[in-house]
């Protein structure tokens, strides 16, 4: 079921094939952009946060890659005050399958494959250039935390997606938060203040994603908070933040039948 | 109705039961010169007391804003009342929406539940995947849903190109193709012209004939309650003002159906069937104002009566509009 109701999307987007290039090379020209910025920066600094530009690749790559698949499987959801107003919800919720998978099959938008694309192959050629040594483990860790990112954002949508029905007129906000937390992933964590620091470690786990797995398997000291270990806690990490964000998204739905929109 | 003992209690075998049921909507407004809003108290449902059985046909009728759609909420899990209990096919239907969503079907009117930039036979594909129908159990009932609202012509064009009355019955279809066994619509017939009216009413049924299910209804259109349901309840101000069943509630408000005839050549006294008579003779006895009753008499019956004396020229008819009679109940306060 799972793959129909994909599926189906993803048949929907190859009729509408120009402009889902237009939206691809639009997508790929805003990934570049970002991390020039990045570069320009470390042209006048030489190291961001102790690291070198293809250091920093390593964690813009991976951090893109998770935002990536994490936006095209559960980007939809920060969407869901649109759907509350236009009545859309009520349609979703006859239906005998959870709304949450509903809302995030209901537009898998292809063209965000872009961010994956750039992402992937910013990654795979950073990590070579840097000088990756795969051990076993390192090399599961590598395939794992793109994943483990994903979830991770995919969570934190869910998040930003439940907490409008409570903020009808939420979107804004959620994106703060979404896009707020790809750019703290694709950003070495240690240019942040340690408070700061610690809230993104330990409250949005966002620096879990791209920074700590870049320093683990780039075998790096890590600043106070992040242990070099810690680019394993990207997957538990996950977990306990998937855990929240259901029942987040579980007493959304009851305020939702209770309040009525 | 065939319907097997489902279980010893009463409550089980009803398709339907509300129990002072009531819901209440927070509304908050702004308040002019003041940045706090006004929580304002919205109740939509006061006190609706209704049992259905399996298999009965109702139609819910009322005037705007009465709490019909909000009624219906609630039954489908959509809305947690206020106050007041609430079964639908022996369920709790906020806890167990998700189970009950797999017995019984839903068309919101005024929603569409379809996929809009798919082929229409895409939307079914998904909702079958949904309802875990096998493939080939999911063609067989598409096939028959198609050749009953007549699909076929566009089942492969995506939803947002079909026009209202195409959309409208791929809505029906949807909601059908699970074979669900308590059908809730609300307002099917918006927005159709005459012709596909009479058409999705043909077809609901034929297929509740066909299954057996428990129907209900909510409409302004007084033709879909008298082709469709046997019971009518009326709802003014979130409480039931009305409930009986169809046939009392037209006798007591007298014929409701009006036909107007124009003949080729003048004539006193038309012979009418029993169930009609005539209310005015007009022009000299050229157009002729017919009231009947639509359960008992079809227009063609009445026609071949009226051609039999006379050549008729021209014709017009007018269904009675379901507000006059809830008009009618309402000042009467309810009763009849
Ligand atoms: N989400 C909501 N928030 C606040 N008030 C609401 C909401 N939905 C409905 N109402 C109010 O509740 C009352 C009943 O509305 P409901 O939609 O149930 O009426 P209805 O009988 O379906 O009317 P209609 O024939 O126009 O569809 C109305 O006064 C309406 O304004
Ligand atoms: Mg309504």
């Amino acid at each position: 079921m799972v793959r129909t109701l994909y599926g189906s999307r993803i048949r929907s987007q190859a009729t509408f094939r120009t402009s889902f290039l237009a939206d691809l090379l639009g997508q790929l020209l805003v990934v570049s952009t970002e991390f020039l910025e990045l570069w320009v920066i470390l042209t006048q600094v030489s190291t961001l946060g102790g690291m070198t530009l293809t250091q920093v690749a390593v964690v813009y790559g991976l951090g893109a890659l998770a935002f990536g698949i994490g936006d095209i499987l559960f980007g939809e959801i920060d969407g869901l005050s649109t759907q509350i107003k236009s009545g859309k919800l009520e349609t979703l919720l006859i239906r005998p399958v959870p709304v949450l998978l509903q809302i995030s099959s209901l537009d898998l938008s292809l063209r965000r494959i872009g961010r994956i694309v750039v992402g992937l192959a910013m990654y795979v050629t950073a990590l070579v250039l840097a000088g990756f040594q795969p051990t076993a483990a390192t090399l599961l860790l590598a395939v794992l935390a793109p994943l483990a990112g994903a979830l991770l954002f995919g969570a934190l949508f869910t998040v930003a997606g439940a907490l409008q029905f409570w903020l009808v007129d939420g979107r804004e906000f959620a994106n703060a938060f979404t896009y707020g937390g790809n750019y703290v992933a694709t950003t070495p964590g240690a240019v942040f203040a340690l408070p700061l620091r610690a809230f993104f470690t330990f409250v949005i786990p966002a620096t879990l994603i791209a920074y700590a797995p870049t320093l683990t398997l780039l075998e790096l000291p890590g600043p106070a908070l992040i242990p070099a270990w810690a680019g394993w806690l990207g997957l538990p990490a996950a977990i306990v933040a998937w855990l929240l964000a259901g029942l987040l998204w579980r007493a959304g739905i009851r305020r939702y039948t209770g309040a009525g929109g | 109705m065939n319907l097997p003992e489902q279980s010893s209690t009463h409550s089980a075998r009803l398709a339907v039961e509300l129990v002072r049921l009531r819901r209440d909507y927070v509304v908050r407004s702004p308040v002019a010169g003041s940045r706090r809003r006004r929580r304002q108290v919205v109740r939509a449902v006061d006190d609706v007391t209704l049992r259905i059985d399996r298999g009965e046909t109702v139609g819910f009728v009322g005037a705007n804003g009465a709490g019909k759609s909000t009624t219906i909420k609630m039954m489908t899990g959509i809305l947690q009342p206020t106050s007041g209990a609430v079964r639908v096919l022996g369920r709790d239907p906020v806890p167990e929406r998700r189970h009950l969503a797999r017995e019984i079907g839903v068309v919101f009117g005024q929603r569409s539940q379809l996929w809009w930039d798919l082929p229409l036979r895409d939307s079914y594909r998904i909702l079958g995947a949904m309802h875990r129908l096998t493939d080939r159990a999911r063609e067989q009932r598409l096939e028959r849903l198609a050749a009953g609202l007549d699909l076929g012509g566009f089942l492969d064009r995506p939803v947002r190109q079909l026009s209202l009355g195409q959309r409208m019955r791929g809505e029906v279809a949807a909601a059908l193709l699970h074979s669900p066994e308590l059908v809730v619509l609300d307002e099917p017939t918006i927005g159709l012209d005459m012709v596909s009216k009479e058409g999705l009413r043909r077809f609901l049924r034929e297929d509740r004939a066909e299954r057996g299910t428990t129907l209900f209804l909510t409409t302004h259109d007084m033709g879909d309650v008298e082709r469709l349901c046997n019971r009518i309840v009326v709802v003014n101000s979130g409480t039931v003002a009305y409930d009986g069943a169809l046939d009392s509630f037209r006798e007591r408000l007298g014929a409701p159906r009006e036909l107007v005839v124009d003949l080729e050549e003048p004539l006193d006294v038309l012979t009418l069937p029993t169930a009609a008579h005539t209310l005015a003779v007009e022009a000299g006895g050229i157009r002729h104002r017919i009231a009947f009753s639509g359960a008992e008499l079809t227009v063609p019956t009445l026609l071949t009566a009226i051609g039999s004396q006379a050549a008729v020229r021209d014709l017009s008819l007018s269904e009675p509009a379901i507000e006059d009679l809830v008009r009618q109940i309402y000042s009467r306060g309810g009763r009849l």
